[in-house]
């Protein structure tokens, strides 16, 4: 149970500076039932949203989407590509809205900077040694500041999840804040990477302590491993996002990546946000697709909308 | 704002006819006496069909098709073939389920996401587990060679019309008895429409027989002579007269009635799911559930988060159009049960529980009642004590799992009951010392064909479901 | 010298573990003997005797109730002369000690064989288990007066229940002789509450008690005080089991039924995950 009392909100800030404290708190967070919040993730997906709804859903899901390409094989013509269409997803539909933001490697920053100066989309870089996070301290903070001197103004980190997992969790709060001071005025995502944290329980957890070092968005998964975003993952971040608020008055946003390939679940997780949130975090500075091919599926269900002709893949770029 | 757009169901899957006659004999026929009911649909107090009243000479009627059918075709039967045809009907139901859950939710009330993911499954699945028993009686536990009764004579409720039939008609079928099915009076369509299935499925005639009709057509069903087994689900009242009628007769009984389970949360509950099981548990089905659970205790440390929580998520249960697919709180089945529900939480009101919904508008026409939950609740208040059948909640707090133990068995009901903690051997502590048929624990309201259902005390005797539920059928 | 005058004994009622007489003060004079006849009072003592003991009784170990039951019959065994003097035949008093050992080993089985693991379509652990019922009010047949009695007690208490039985009124000795057995077999008192009398004053009582969660009426040979005594029986919905006719065989395997018929059936379900 979370505490509401505004003792208890002074109480918080104070965690991060004892091992015991934060272990003490961490685990005296309520537990998750696994088939309880598997159950409610999928009664969520059950919802039956249609024609405007749809509509007004599709528009929201693409001001969201944070337009990822993270290859070895990135180019600056390609991220180029990409960032003009983050700008335009559809160019031959004005009323289209843009995306939330773009999101690449820290080498690639510079070039997307250039295409997005002056517009209201975000840039995004992954940063800390991503996506491992296998290198030392001095290196990640460095990989960070170059990304915001580049132009970022997102960051999105790795937590240190062998120090996690092995308990030392004072550890991956320290790197997180000093990422976090290293950020500067860019917003800091904290990427979990629930897909190896094996439980709810290590997901609530996990939560917990990157709000508490400061994270100002959580996000489920680097898309390099096996297990990215899934709803039950994000409904337990988003239950941690309630409670924290209410615990310390602060808000931070959720941002499930990697998986979200159609529009049929990008609109399952606007109504798990609806429904678990509400509409203080149904906005694109609270909640964030990381997503690639996401983008395009949604187009085409826009035009099926306003068209009533189901589209085809050929009548949207591919960058 | 996130609105959803109305999505609903198209009612065009499902065939209502004008009027109904009774399922004798393999056939629809005209009851003797010409009377009937009218099915309303309490959504809209629409009337979706003219029901037949199966009077007594209806009922003898339909006892003696099920006695020639026991006699002469389904007793001789082997259990194999007996099983061929449970099978099929198991399968048209599987087929024809759209058709069924837009009925039942039309008839009945309730959200067409419940009588399609809830309802319809567990039919199909009730009739494919029992097929799977007919050919293996001799296995089944009860000595080597166990026989059926006869005629089994099966009264239902309206809370979940079909899957009632499904639990009284698949086992008894199974052990090898004949049946007549009485179906609530408000919500026989989806009954009407098994008939048809049993003749899809060529189910030789007067196995099973279905006499529409109110509470006189039930009363002289139970009565019959002609019959060898009385099945009910219902109200503890009725079941109380029911057992009285039946007093010195060769009649074998089993009654599954009311309840009043308490859901019990412990401060170390995974809190979210708790929460999730608490709305399900009382609101699931406009809480026309005989082991909804009606009664929260809370321990009291945690009771005002909880109470934060459980109000939070019930601001997003969406009342309305039983139809439509994002609704979650149907209407209520009749006039008189929303009667009966306004009756008691202005009792409680008026004991001085404190009432809270959540803003909740509610259509003008139709049978409607906003989720409703009482804090400030003692066991001496009416609606911790009655069994409401509606989608209100009343919430105590208790100290010490003795303490939980205590206030939960205080009642003369004992269907179920839930518990809420992660502690492993505090749920088995609990489990042992609550006396309910079903305890659930870190879940809820939750139903298998292989899961023996029923309830201790006043909530009634003998078991639905499993192998147990085979006893009820025959002759151990 | 002049013979030896014997000591008789007082044929009492049995409740709570003692030997009270009746609280009416009255007796009846049946197989030579005066035995209490037992009022609605001293059956509603017994009901409250019985409630009381369930508690212990049903949550003692089965181990621990089948060994108090094989101490029944290990007593009964060493008493065989003293119900042949009552004039219950020798084969019957060894019928109905190898009926206590028959009972006494389903202690520990009859959960295994009764209740089980359900495999339910999804992730969850899911157990049915059956429980003793409560209270049992038991009409023992009017004969064999010990295999008979024996034979309806045993199944109950077996599983937790406990018993207040009406004796069979013609044949009351074996009963409270029966009685002394229990008594001294470390069965907690109040198991087994024993009333001699009349069946048409305590039965009606025991039938309509709301603190009585079964009655069997096996010794009820009249069909329409059965049926009134299952009219009574209904206002709690008190488990009955019917009469059984005159001529049945007691000496024949007796199967599961008496057991089970006492019992409820509880099913727990609890999620799987990690």
């Amino acid at each position: 149970m979370t505490a509401t009392t505004t003792s208890a909100r002074s109480d918080l800030s104070e965690l991060g500076r004892s091992e015991t404290a934060l272990r003490t708190f961490l685990h005296g967070l309520p537990g998750v039932d696994q088939v309880g919040a598997e159950q409610r993730a999928a009664q969520l997906g059950t919802r039956s949203i249609k024609t405007t709804a749809k509509a007004q859903a599709i528009d929201l899901a693409i001001r969201m989407v944070d337009l990822t390409t993270l290859e070895g094989a990135d180019t600056p013509g390609k991220v180029r590509a990409l960032a003009a269409k983050a700008l335009r997803p559809d160019p031959a539909d004005p009323s289209c809205p843009h995306v939330g933001a773009v999101c690449v490697y820290p080498a690639m920053v510079p070039y997307v900077a250039e295409v997005l100066r002056g517009s209201a989309v975000h840039l995004a870089s992954v940063a800390t040694a991503f996506p491992s996070g296998q290198a030392p301290m001095e290196i990640k903070l460095a990989d960070t500041r170059a990304a915001v001197e580049a132009g970022a103004d997102e960051i999105d980190m790795v937590i240190n999840r062998g120090a996690f997992l092995a308990g030392r969790y004072a550890e991956v709060y320290d790197e997180i804040a000093a990422t976090k001071q290293a950020c500067g005025d860019a917003h800091l995502k904290v990427i979990l990477e629930t897909g190896e944290l094996a439980t709810y329980d290590n997901v609530r957890r996990a939560s917990w302590l990157a709000m508490l070092a400061g994270g100002d968005f959580i996000k489920t998964s680097t898309g390099k491993v096996p297990v990215a975003a899934t709803l039950p993952v994000t409904l337990v971040m988003l239950e941690a996002v309630r409670d924290f608020r209410a615990a310390t008055g602060r808000q931070v946003g959720v941002k499930p990546a990697g998986g979200i390939k159609t529009t049929k679940d990008a609109i399952k997780y606007l109504v798990m946000v609806n429904e678990t949130v509400g509409p203080d975090w149904l906005d694109p500075d609270w909640f964030r697709f990381g997503a690639s091919s996401l983008l395009n599926d949604l187009l085409m269900q826009r035009t099926k909308l306003t068209t009533g002709v189901y589209a085809g893949p050929d009548y949207f770029t591919l960058d | 704002m996130f609105e959803y757009a109305p999505a609903p169901e198209s009612r065009s899957v499902v065939d209502i006819k004008p009027s109904y006659g009774l399922f004798i004999d393999g056939r629809f026929v005209d009851p003797a006496d010409g009377g009937s009911l009218k099915s309303v649909n309490p959504a809209s107090e629409e009337v979706l069909a003219e029901i037949a009243e199966g009077g007594a000479q209806d009922v003898d009627r339909a006892v003696r098709a099920a006695r020639k059918a026991y006699e002469k075709v389904w007793g001789p039967m082997p259990g194999r073939d007996r099983a061929k045809y449970l099978y099929r009907i198991a399968r048209i139901i599987q087929e024809r389920s759209r058709e069924l859950a837009v009925l039942e939710s039309l008839d009945n009330g309730k959200p067409i996401k419940e009588s399609r993911d809830v309802d319809l499954p567990l039919v199909a699945a009730h009739f494919f587990y029992y097929a799977g028993w007919a050919d293996k009686l001799p296995h089944a536990g009860f000595g080597v060679n166990p026989q059926p009764l006869g005629v089994a004579a099966q009264v239902i409720p309206w809370n979940f019309p079909l899957l009632m039939l499904a639990w009284k008609i698949a086992p008894a079928l199974a052990a090898g008895n004949t049946v007549v099915l009485k179906p609530a009076e408000t919500t026989p369509l989806t009954a009407l429409l098994f008939a048809e299935i049993c003749q899809q499925a060529e189910l030789p005639a007067g196995v099973v027989n279905i006499v529409t009709g109110a509470g006189e057509t039930g009363r002289a069903l139970v009565e019959h002579d002609g019959v060898d087994k009385v099945a009910f689900t219902g109200s503890t009242d009725v079941g109380r007269a029911i057992a009285r009628a039946v007093a010195g007769s060769r009649k074998k009984l089993t009654l599954e009635l009311g309840g009043k389970a308490a859901n019990i949360v412990f401060d170390d509950a995974p809190v979210d799911q708790a929460v999730e099981g608490i709305v399900n548990g009382i609101f699931f089905n406009q809480g026309h559930v005989c082991c909804a659970g009606s009664r929260l205790l809370v321990q009291e440390s945690v009771a005002e988060q909880v109470l934060d929580s459980l109000k939070r998520r019930m601001a997003q249960l969406r009342v309305g159009d039983p139809l439509d697919k994002n609704t979650d709180i149907g209407a209520i089945n009749s006039a008189a049960q929303l009667a009966r529900i306004q009756e008691l939480t202005e009792a409680g009101a008026a004991e001085g529980a404190q009432r809270w919904s959540p803003p909740c508008e509610l259509p003008e026409r139709g049978f409607w009642f906003a989720p409703t939950l009482f804090t400030g609740v003692t066991q001496a208040h009416r609606i911790a004590r009655e069994e409401i059948f509606g989608p209100v909640l009343s919430v105590l707090t208790f100290r010490t799992p003795a303490e939980a133990v205590e206030k939960a068995n205080n009642t003369p009901y004992g269907l179920s009951a839930g518990i809420w903690t992660e502690k492993g051997s505090r749920i088995l502590w609990m489990a042992d010392r609550l006396r309910a048929g079903v305890v659930w624990a870190n879940t809820f309201n939750k139903f298998d064909p292989t899961s023996p259902f029923g309830g201790y005390k006043e909530s009634g005797y003998g078991r639905e479901g499993g192998r147990h539920g085979l006893e009820a059928y025959l002759n151990v | 010298m002049s013979e030896r005058v014997a000591v008789r004994k007082t044929y009492k009622l049995f409740i709570g573990g003692k030997f009270p007489r009746s609280e009416s003060g009255r007796s009846y004079l049946v197989q030579d003997s005066n035995v209490s006849l037992a009022s609605r009072k001293d059956a509603r003592d017994a009901v409250v005797a019985a409630r009381a003991a369930v508690k212990g009784w049903a949550g003692a170990t089965a181990y621990n109730r089948g060994q108090i039951l094989y101490r029944v019959a290990e007593m009964l065994e060493g008493r065989r002369e003293q119900f042949v003097a009552l004039g219950v035949p020798g084969d019957e008093v060894d019928a109905a000690t190898d009926r206590w050992v028959w009972y006494a080993g389903w202690s520990d089985k009859l959960a295994q064989v009764y209740g089980g693991a359900n495999p339910v379509a999804g992730p969850y652990f899911n157990l049915s288990a059956p429980e003793p019922t409560g209270v049992v009010a038991v009409v023992a047949p009017e004969a064999p007066a010990l295999l008979g009695l024996v034979s309806v007690i045993a199944p109950a208490i077996v599983t937790g229940n406990t018993v207040v039985v009406a004796a069979s009124p013609s044949a009351p000795l074996a009963a409270v002789t029966l009685a002394e057995v229990l008594a001294t077999s470390d069965l907690p008192g109040g198991v087994v509450n024993i009333l001699t009398g009349r069946l048409s004053e305590t039965v009606p009582t025991l039938a309509a008690h709301m603190d009585v969660n079964a009655i069997d009426l096996t010794g009820v040979t009249d069909g329409e005080l059965a049926a009134d005594l299952e009219v009574r029986a209904a206002e709690n919905l008190k488990r009955v089991l019917r009469p059984v006719p005159g001529d049945h065989d007691w000496t024949a395997d007796p199967g599961l039924g008496r057991m089970t018929a006492l019992l409820e059936t509880k099913t727990v379900w609890h999620p799987k995950g990690v």
